[in-house]
């Protein structure tokens, strides 16, 4: 038994090295990537890219040709199994069985006791406002709901590590920002997320680090906001009232709805701008480095590969 | 809990609460039951009145004069056919015959009727040939032995045991026809769980739960839970079965009687019957796993499983044949061969009885294969459980087996 210190020094998962080979082609080339306890981690990619067979491969339901595979300090058995969640990216229940009997089986096979199964997910139903279809059956629910019932059933052990692919596809505004609500919980409680998705704007406004990969190969790794630094442009964005007249170091604009952006010289800093434009007495409502989003980066690292 | 076992308790449970599992169980006690009172609701009725036919005769050898009440059939005498054959269309008579002054060298009746018929019925051939009997022996012999040449055996058969004493199983049909009865069932039992267990793999994999379930266990506690389970849920029909037999049978015995008081179970049938349907059960599972777990869907795996489930029937295809050629070496090896064992042992059972070490071999190669199939199973499942939408070719299935 590890103490409580190693357990929270320890990494969630840790990927080294691994490569996984199909018949007709390559679909995981040597990817190495470690999530800590109590992060959010989006691996991201487009549609095959290879996020699934990574996570396929973590839960040990393939097999990697090479590499290692490390879920909660150890190789996935049968009791690391019980502390992690997974949602895999097409959902499916029993149709036939009642909501709550659904919930209390799969929790049981994560060896949690009827009794605390069932208050657990009565708690997890009402919080999610599904209390009262918990005696329907599966068939009898909308997708949705099915999707968010599949949920309770990933974290109704209460894991410690949360493997979630494409977990918002398919849901309505108000369901997802339930489901981005529970997970911040999660990670604030101390647990690690692991989202797989295509949706950059959902990993943008939730995850802390990120793993960018296409053709099954590794594209971008790391924290989110340092690779963003990274791939921020030289202009800013500017809102002003009046005129704004010429600027030292500005080489051009494009005037955009409400904003315009300054484009700006390779020997001039945004504070500099700023500075001269606070001394010349403009009014600034709002002035902001030009940082591209998740998304551009996304295509300009794509693009530049294929 | 063991994974296993809750795994196990959950299909249990699931097939149990099936329609078409409930129907199958409880068809046999119904049926049986409604037949029962089907039969005592006719016979406490008024006994059906047995109409007297009557036939007409043209005697042209001569000396056929007496013995003209035959049971129920009433002979009447014409003097020429053309008189007959009017009192045949008036509906008088419903036939007639005609004895030919050469009769008794050439044997030859000439039967008049106005119905199509394939052949002469039987009861009207034998009245006939009563009544040429005893108007032939008439004043010739005492009456009794001419009753007796009309009727000349009842033939009793009594087996004997090695030691000369009377067997407790006499044999005939009534000896076969429960274990004939069962081993349908159980074919069918086993053709309709084998496809139950192909579809709920079938439905897991297209769902993905199965994803779901495998990050909780591993591939051979689910398939292991699976399999135990459907056996368990076949042990439960089949104790419903064999603990209905004895009480119908005796209600059917002493209300219907006949037939139904020489029925015999076979001794060690029950024993033998709950071990066989056991085996069966877990073999046609292990084998449905297997099944499943090449198949990318339910709708793929079912025509495959078709293949195995259709063997289960073979042994009921040659069931007539088994009472004519019943040492056949055939038999034998539909004893022994795995898929056929179940019902090729309860039809034996009934007919001849099977010699010990062909049971003891069956069983043992039953049990073999349920290993054998379970650890294929778990291992091809393995190797193709993520194969959405595409079944893998026999070439690749053998090689990953091996190399697996």
């Amino acid at each position: 038994m590890r103490s409580w210190e190693e357990v929270a020094d320890m990494l969630a998962v840790e990927v080294s090295h691994i490569a996984k080979s199909f018949a007709d082609k390559v679909a995981v080339d040597n990817l190495s990537f470690s999530v800590a306890q109590g992060e959010m981690f989006g691996l991201i990619g487009p549609n095959g890219a290879g996020k699934t067979t990574t996570i396929r491969m973590m839960m040990d339901i393939l097999k990697p040709d090479s590499g290692e595979v490390t879920i909660l300090g150890e190789k996935l058995n049968e009791a690391t199994k019980n502390r992690l969640g997974y949602l895999p990216e097409e959902r499916g229940l029993y149709k036939k069985l009642k909501v709550l009997d659904s919930i209390v089986y799969l929790a049981s096979l994560k060896c949690v006791d009827r009794h605390s199964a069932t208050e657990k997910a009565n708690e997890l139903l009402n919080q999610t406002g599904m209390l009262a279809s918990k005696n329907k059956k599966i068939e009898e629910l909308s997708r949705g709901m099915g999707q968010i019932i599949q949920f309770i059933v990933t974290i109704i052990h209460d894991p410690q590590l949360l493997i979630l692919d494409e977990p918002f596809a398919g849901l309505d505004p108000v369901n997802t920002e339930l489901l981005k609500g529970m997970l911040a919980d999660l990670r604030n409680q101390g647990k690690a997320v692991i989202l797989s998705t295509h949706q950059m704007n959902q990993v943008e406004e939730l995850c802390d680090r990120i793993l960018m990969i296409n053709n099954g190969q590794d594209v971008l790794y790391g924290d989110l906001s340092e690779i963003k630094a990274r791939y921020r442009g030289n202009s800013v964005l500017l809102d002003f009232k009046g005129e704004l007249g010429e600027v030292p170091g500005v080489t051009g604009r494009r005037t955009h709805k409400g904003y315009t952006e300054l484009m700006l010289d390779g020997k001039t800093t945004p504070q500099q701008v700023l500075a001269h434009l606070l001394s010349r007495g403009t009014v600034i409502n709002r002035f902001e480095v030009a940082t591209p989003s998740l998304n551009e980066i996304f295509l300009k690292e794509v693009g530049k590969k294929s | 809990m063991n994974k296993t076992l809750l795994i196990f308790r959950h299909e249990f449970q699931h097939m149990i609460k099936r329609k078409a599992f409930i129907i199958m169980t409880l068809i046999v006690p119904v049926l049986a039951l409604i037949g029962i009172g089907v039969f005592q609701l006719i016979s406490t009725g008024e006994p059906p009145v047995v109409e007297t036919t009557t036939i007409g005769y043209v005697d042209e050898a001569g000396g056929f004069d007496q013995y003209t009440t035959q049971g129920y059939i009433e002979l009447v005498r014409f003097d020429t056919p053309s008189d007959a054959t009017a009192a045949l269309i008036n509906g008088d008579v419903s036939e007639y015959f005609v004895i030919p002054s050469d009769y008794l060298s050439t044997g030859v009746i000439n039967r008049y009727t106005l119905k199509r018929q394939l052949e002469t019925p039987s009861a009207i051939a034998t009245v006939i040939k009563n009544f040429l009997t005893s108007n032939m022996l008439a004043d010739k012999v005492p009456p009794e032995t001419v009753y007796r040449i009309e009727a000349p055996l009842d033939l009793v058969t009594t087996r004997l045991t090695e030691t000369g004493e009377v067997a407790t199983e006499q044999g005939g049909y009534g000896n076969v026809i429960i274990p004939a009865i069962f081993g349908l069932l159980l074919a069918l039992s086993l053709q309709a769980s084998s496809m139950y267990l192909v579809e709920g793999l079938g439905d897991e994999k297209e769902s993905r739960l199965i994803e779901v379930l495998l990050s909780s266990v591993s591939p051979r506690q689910l398939l292991t839970g699976k399999v135990l389970g459907l056996g368990a849920a076949g042990l439960v029909q089949v104790v419903v079965w064999l603990a209905s037999l004895p009480l119908l049978l005796n209600l059917a015995s002493s209300t219907i009687g006949g037939f139904f008081s020489t029925i015999q179970l076979p001794a060690n049938f029950l024993v033998l019957g709950i071990v066989y349907f056991i085996l069966g059960y877990l073999l046609f599972a292990a084998l449905s796993a297997g099944v499943g777990a090449i198949s990318p869907s339910a709708r793929e795996g079912q025509p495959l499983a078709m293949i195995y489930t259709l063997l289960v029937f073979v042994p009921l295809w040659f069931a007539s044949l088994l009472f004519v050629f019943p040492n056949s070496p055939i038999w034998t090896v539909l004893t022994i061969f795995p898929l056929t064992a179940p019902i090729a042992v309860m039809l034996r059972l009934g007919v001849t009885g099977i010699a010990a070490w062909e049971l003891a071999t069956s069983l043992a190669v039953m049990v073999l294969s349920i290993v054998g199939a379970l650890l294929l199973s778990v291992k091809a499942f393995r190797v193709y459980l993520l194969m959405y939408g595409k079944r893998p070719s026999w070439g690749e299935i053998i090689q990953s087996l091996r190399s697996g």
